[in-house]
């Protein structure tokens, strides 16, 4: 792994831990923003926090921008040696694969498609090396994954699968942007899977919806009454397959304020995760399912 | 205390100074494009500089007053009217309860700002009053205005109508506009030469310009150093491992054409940035036509700092015109 640091117009530094996604890339970059908010630099206004990198922004009236950067850098050798184990929650997410919004969607825009004979499934499947849909929707629901990254729009999710980087999903974004994407569509693009938080543009292939809301500006929803936003970085995600019927139900339990997401406290160690994946898994469906 | 939507315009939004410190979920600061015009029209109509006003692009809206107002007019040259009878803009002026407010069609910039004495009333969210429609917050209903909406205002004080800003004082883009970039950020996966094109080239506002992100067309295609794609960043040589985007930033998927990210910026993804437009020419870009010829222009961070402490000086005087 290399740091890079870069000035983003006057206002902004990003740090690039690393190229490519990991996820020693990923906690090197949690340990820094924390200590970057720690530190409570006069002059830093935000910090963000992403898959393998972060950004500060800050007010070059109040700091310049060269002894922050020297602050950060400063920052970096501790963070390199910080605990990789985090305290967070396992959450199970119920996904409809198939279903008949993405699927609409995905027809309207197949000119924009890389494979516009099938269905983005279908193309993930088999660029993935999967025999069948159902083989490839297997893999996506059988282990877990991890929001290495909440933004672009408002609340949602980017989650890296908990798996070997050979078993990692990889599709390409669509050739061009849709204009639209159903609200709560699982989508996939380059490693990471999202969770679209609100209808709106988006480029990533769509594999499924939830009928979950993950954010709520009017905060009624009741899993989102104390804060608009329900994701945050760290935390775990099991999806669960499920069908039309099913998807209704949970539709009009969240209508009459009755949906309460299964969520369970859990602690995750990266390097118990790097030494025993399979093992470190089962104990996360363990605590999730008190199997 | 309220007016009455008419007609809402093109597109005409609530809008203050922003929500900061909500980036990290994915929600942006909002807020004016042009905020030196929005804190303008604030100080001619004597309400703060950061209360809320309206933010009207290409069209005016068509406004009934309930009760007496100040009103001032500032940013994209827009003329109003009251009751038919022509007003000037960045100018101080009555409006008696019962008396419309229109406007004429759009002569010059892209956004006028309108101040009402005692500032917009919606209730804030997450500490703002700013319009984030794509996560329908804030603002009237996290939306734009539409035809019957009631929207409430505060209580003004007593101000003196005809006050007005010279123009000298007046900031707006030049033609072709000149937008200032500090370059960096993934900057370096970028050959020479389509680093030296990116400068060199005029580019045309396009119209797909909103408040998210201002995009361009009409210079050379960027073309990249050739490199291995990292893991999890996709094949196309424009995407990187999904990062976060600065204010100002500078995309160019698949190399074509830019897009500068603004107000209601998404907050990070998957395609490199070649740096940002420097935080004292963020205000021009709010008030660019579709269309507009524009050059970027090549600076360091010295020169971004001066340019900020230039227009910092112009507030300045601003304020002290209006004190």
């Amino acid at each position: 792994m290399k740091t890079r640091y870069s000035f983003g117009g006057d206002e902004h530094i990003f740090v690039e831990m690393d190229e490519e996604m990991s996820l020693d890339a990923f906690f090197k970059s949690l340990s820094m923003t924390e200590a970057v908010r720690a530190a409570n630099i006069a002059g830093v206004t935000e910090v963000c926090p992403a898959n393998a990198s972060f950004q500060v922004k800050f007010d070059p009236d109040r700091i310049a921008p060269d002894a922050l950067l020297a602050e950060l850098q400063a920052l970096e050798h501790a963070a390199e040696a910080g605990e990789k184990r985090i305290r967070t929650r396992i959450i199970e997410v119920p996904v409809f694969y198939r279903d008949p919004w993405t699927h609409d969607t995905l027809m309207r825009f197949r000119e924009r498609h890389q494979d516009p004979s099938g269905t983005d499934l279908d193309y993930a499947a088999r660029i993935n090396g999967y025999a069948t849909v159902d083989d490839f929707i297997t893999a996506h629901h059988a282990s877990p994954w991890f929001v290495s990254m909440v933004g672009f729009v408002a609340g949602l999710p980017f989650l890296y699968q908990l798996v070997d980087r050979d078993k990692q999903i990889q599709v390409p974004k669509y050739l061009r942007p849709r204009t639209d994407t159903p609200k709560q569509t699982i989508g996939h693009g380059g490693c990471f899977a999202c969770i679209y938080s609100v209808r709106g543009a988006g480029g990533y292939q769509m594999f499924g919806i939830t009928p979950v809301p993950i954010y709520d500006p009017t905060q009624t929803v009741a899993h989102l009454r104390d804060f608009m936003v329900f994701f945050r970085p760290g935390d775990i995600v099991k999806w669960k397959p499920i069908d039309a019927a099913e998807y209704d139900a949970i539709t009009a339990d969240v209508a009459a304020g009755r949906y309460e997401p299964r969520i369970r406290e859990v602690t995750f160690d990266l390097d118990a995760f790097k030494a025993d994946m399979d093992g470190t898994n089962a104990r996360l469906m363990e605590a999730l399912y008190g199997v | 205390m309220a007016f009455k939507v008419i007609s809402p315009g093109l597109l005409t939004t609530v809008q203050d100074l922003g929500r900061p410190g909500y980036f990290h979920l994915g929600i942006p600061m909002s807020g004016a494009m042009d905020r030196f015009a929005l804190r303008a029209a604030n100080l001619l109509v004597g309400n703060d500089e950061g209360a809320a006003g309206l933010e009207a692009v290409f069209m005016g809206p068509q406004l009934e007053f309930e009760v007496d107002c100040t009103v001032a007019v500032t940013g994209a040259d827009m003329p109003p009217r009251v009751d038919g009878q022509h007003v000037e803009t960045w100018t101080a002026f009555r409006v008696k309860a019962g008396q419309t407010l229109t406007f004429d069609y759009l002569r010059g910039g892209a956004r006028a700002y309108i101040a009402i004495s005692g500032g917009i009333d919606t209730p804030p969210a997450l500490g703002s009053r700013s319009t984030y429609a794509i996560g329908a917050l804030g603002g009237y209903h996290g939306r734009a205005l539409a035809v019957g909406d009631v929207v409430p205002l505060g209580r003004g004080g007593a101000v003196k109508e005809g006050r007005t800003l010279a123009p000298a004082l007046r900031r707006l883009p030049g033609s072709p506009a000149e937008l200032r970039v500090l370059p960096g950020l993934f900057w370096r996966l970028i050959t020479e030469q389509a680093g030296r094109n990116f400068f060199d080239d005029e580019w045309k506002v396009a119209p797909e310009a909103d408040r998210m992100g201002y995009r361009f067309r009409g210079g050379r295609p960027i073309e990249f150093e050739p490199r291995e794609q990292p893991f999890g960043a996709g094949s196309d040589p424009s995407n990187i491992v999904d990062g976060c985007y600065s204010y100002g930033s500078i995309q160019v998927p698949g190399g074509s054409e830019p897009i500068v990210l603004h107000r209601d910026a998404v907050s990070g993804g998957g395609y490199f940035t070649l740096g940002a437009v420097i935080s004292a020419d963020m205000d021009l870009i709010g008030q660019l036509q579709p269309h507009t010829p524009v050059r970027f222009v090549r600076v360091d961070m010295d020169a971004a700092l001066k340019a900020r402490h230039d227009r910092a000086a112009l507030l300045a005087k601003v304020r002290d015109a209006l004190a």
